[in-house]
């Protein structure tokens, strides 16, 4: 049998932190689609902060590091859309005068993938052994959706979750409000369509919002128990690697 | 006008709290997004269209030399006389000059963003000639002395109920007890009143959505028409454009056109396209006796070679603004200036400055759903990422965020410190946080936990989580 692919996880920082649970949950989907994963601990964050406030030359000092962590497998994948923009879309462009590093950086690119489209597109994962006895609703994360292209391939594979229904949410594409810093520098217009967002989910009448980026899922949760909602909020890799019954929901008590 | 671009955040805030502004705003927010979709369904090849557009604009860009001389010569060509004019200041004082010399008191205008741009009205206005708005919606904000909240549909922040308080004020010779509650009333009524403005005018003002340099010609899209008999019946007619708005054949235009009316609005074609070229020939049945182009640059050409001429593509189409989440949260007004949403963050600052307008390109979230909708697709995100650049390398980013980045990133770029650091927020969050899963309040996070709670961390970081792992052989 062929060796497996060597994969690299892009924790993102945010998992790291606040939902270890999203990264073994992507680790599992990863092995089940007979990938060997190895995690990097010369790894942060991509810089998407730093990058998206100005400050481009620490952006590029962490990006040369994510570079260098994750040189020499055959893939590097994240379960965000948006880190995983970071380093496909931005990273060459950040270097665009800097023909070295901006061919370090495109070969970088050329290999890393948001974990959910990586698993449909790359490893032809048609569908998943999970189960979920929940209606759920799913998010479509911006970076994820307007510069990778994921769409399908979420859904896709939920169609494969035993037991659970899918409701598809009105304005789906629209922003969470979360944006990063955005959502602490302006944090009426972020409230504001966060308020839709959370109005969109309620409509649905879904049980669970799912999506593939943590930063819009702290936003979604955080409002929602804000508002006094009743709706979970989970990383769609926990319900494809069936941790929905073992986590709790993002912001849940844990007693 | 004056700009009140550097008080956008008590600006937003006001928009959101404004009742009549969110009912508005839902159009812009839904209606032309829906109709846009509808539209670009039933043209297959439009993204292959997008990209012809923005080929067009991006060789006339880089000839525009050459075709604004090209558009000059077959101006005068065609009996017309081009000003050109480097400023605001000089384009004002063209367009006077133009007025006096056929002794004009009243003149008619279409909706024209560069006037706005250039303060035309407030100019005439202070030198004794009476501007009269001809589009509907800008007619309505004029009576109210408001600037446009929306590029192509400038009273959309209001709804009937408020036009119809406004022309009540306004026509007060006029019954009372008339009938003005229903929008088709108010158009009659914007209509008659207009009309004999229509005759008495002695010079009319256009802008133009495109100059087409192999004919000389002006073309201006209108729904209402008004923008026909405003150029048509004075003796004189004025287009005021920028010079971006250049295109270098009619066939060239018949492209964009198609990309235009789509974006705008969902229509296949506006109502009306009509070119101008040249003045009355002798024989024609009506038109002006003079035409006049005004010409100008205000800050286009100092974008030319820099990391905004992208930002001379745009169309002024507003599906940026219809599609923006910031916007359609907020409205037009909080921009501040003339150009509101994402094309105006990107434009503002570079035509009052980044003093001014600072906050316009940081309001956003990225989400890149105006790039995805642009016709002439337009990096505005990354456009706006350069804004935020300069103001960092120039130090203008406010301390706090300036400082505390610093901060993060030199601890970011030490990995073993940073696994240590975030392993102890992890423990010491996790443990805080254990019961109810979440904070209401967290020190150093007003900014978030005022109007969300921040979902407390499950304990432990997944990257010690994945070492004890790996140490225990699985």
């Amino acid at each position: 049998m062929a060796e497996p692919a060597r994969v690299a996880l892009l924790v993102t920082c945010l998992v790291d932190l606040f939902r270890p649970s999203v990264g073994f949950a992507a680790v599992k989907l990863l092995e089940d689609a007979g990938c060997a994963v190895e995690v990097p601990r010369a790894q942060t964050c991509c810089g998407q902060p730093a990058y998206n406030s100005g400050d481009k030359e620490d952006a590029k000092a962490i990006a040369r590091q994510v570079i260098a962590a994750f040189a020499g497998y055959d893939y590097v994948v994240a379960p965000s859309g948006s880190c995983a923009g970071m380093v496909k879309a931005h990273y060459p462009e950040m270097f665009a005068d800097d023909p070295a590093m901006r061919d370090q950086a495109a070969e970088l690119a050329a290999r890393t993938y948001e974990l959910v489209s990586f698993l449909v597109d790359v490893r032809g994962v048609g569908t998943v052994a999970a189960a979920c006895a929940q209606t759920a609703t799913y998010h479509d994360s911006c970076s994820g959706l307007r510069e990778l292209g994921v769409k399908a391939q979420p859904r896709a594979l939920l169609a494969s979750v035993a037991g659970l229904t899918f409701a598809e949410l009105p304005g789906a594409e629209i922003c969470c409000g979360f944006g990063g810093t955005f959502a602490v520098k302006y944090p009426d217009i972020s409230d504001k369509m966060a308020r839709d967002k959370i109005a969109d989910i309620e409509a649905t009448g879904a049980q669970c919002v799912l999506a593939g980026d943590l930063g819009c899922l702290l936003q979604i949760a955080g409002k929602l128990s804000r508002a006094g909602s009743r709706v979970e909020a989970r990383h769609v890799a926990e319900v494809l690697a069936d941790m929905a019954d073992t986590v709790p929901p993002i912001g849940a008590t844990r007693e | 006008m004056e700009a009140t671009s550097h008080t956008f955040t008590d600006n937003a805030r006001a928009g959101l709290a404004d009742p009549v502004l969110r009912r508005a705003l839902g159009m812009a927010g839904t209606g032309f997004p829906a109709r846009r979709a509808e539209a670009i369904a039933r043209l297959p090849e439009f993204e292959a269209l997008r990209d012809q557009g923005k080929a067009i604009k991006d060789h006339t860009i880089a000839h525009l030399d050459f075709y604004l001389e090209l558009y000059e010569r077959n101006v005068i060509a065609a009996g017309g006389v081009v000003h050109w004019a480097r400023d605001a200041a000089e384009a004002r004082a063209a367009v006077l000059d133009i007025c006096r010399s056929v002794g004009a008191k009243v003149v008619t205008k279409g909706k024209s963003m560069v006037a706005e741009e250039i303060a035309l009205n407030e100019h005439l206005e202070a030198n004794g000639i009476t501007p009269v708005e001809t589009d509907l919606g800008e007619y309505i904000i004029q009576l109210r002395h408001e600037p446009p909240s929306h590029i192509i549909a400038p009273a959309i922040h209001l709804m009937k109920e408020q036009v119809t308080e406004t022309f009540r004020a306004a026509h007060t010779a006029l019954d009372p007890d008339r009938a003005i509650s229903e929008a088709p009333q108010l158009c009659a009524e914007a209509r008659a009143m207009l009309r004999p403005q229509f005759l008495a005018a002695d010079a009319g003002i256009t802008g133009a959505n495109f100059l087409v340099a192999e004919t000389g010609s002006s073309i201006i899209v209108t729904n209402e028409g008004n923008g026909d008999l405003t150029q048509i019946l004075p003796k004189a007619h004025i287009v005021v454009a920028s010079l971006e708005k250049i295109v270098p054949t009619l066939e060239d235009t018949a492209t964009l056109l198609r990309l235009l009316a789509r974006s705008a609005t969902g229509q296949e074609f506006s109502s009306y396209t009509t070119l101008s070229t040249g003045p009355r020939r002798p024989g024609d049945l009506d038109g002006p006796e003079q035409y006049h182009v005004v010409l100008i640059d205000n800050g286009r050409t100092a974008l030319i070679g820099g990391e905004f001429q992208d930002m001379l593509r745009c169309l002024r189409c507003a599906a940026c603004l219809n599609h923006c989440p910031v916007y359609t949260a907020i409205g037009g007004h909080a921009y501040g200036w003339v150009y509101p949403g994402p094309m105006g963050a990107v434009l503002t600052p570079a035509l009052i400055g980044l003093d001014e307008a600072g906050d316009l390109p940081n309001a956003s979230s990225f989400c890149g759903r105006c790039e995805s909708v642009c016709p002439v697709k337009i990096p505005l995100p990354k456009m706006m990422r350069h804004w935020r650049e300069r103001q960092f390398v120039q130090g203008k980013a406010p301390p706090v965020y300036r400082h505390g980045l610093k901060c993060w990133a030199w601890v970011a770029r030490r990995p073993g410190l940073y696994h240590e650091l975030v392993e102890l927020k992890a423990r010491m969050l996790g443990w805080l946080g254990k019961r109810r899963g979440r904070f209401r309040a967290l020190p150093l996070a007003g900014a978030w936990t005022k109007m969300r709670d921040m979902p407390a961390p499950e304990g432990r970081s997944f990257q010690s989580l994945w070492a004890e792992r790996q140490r225990a052989g699985k």
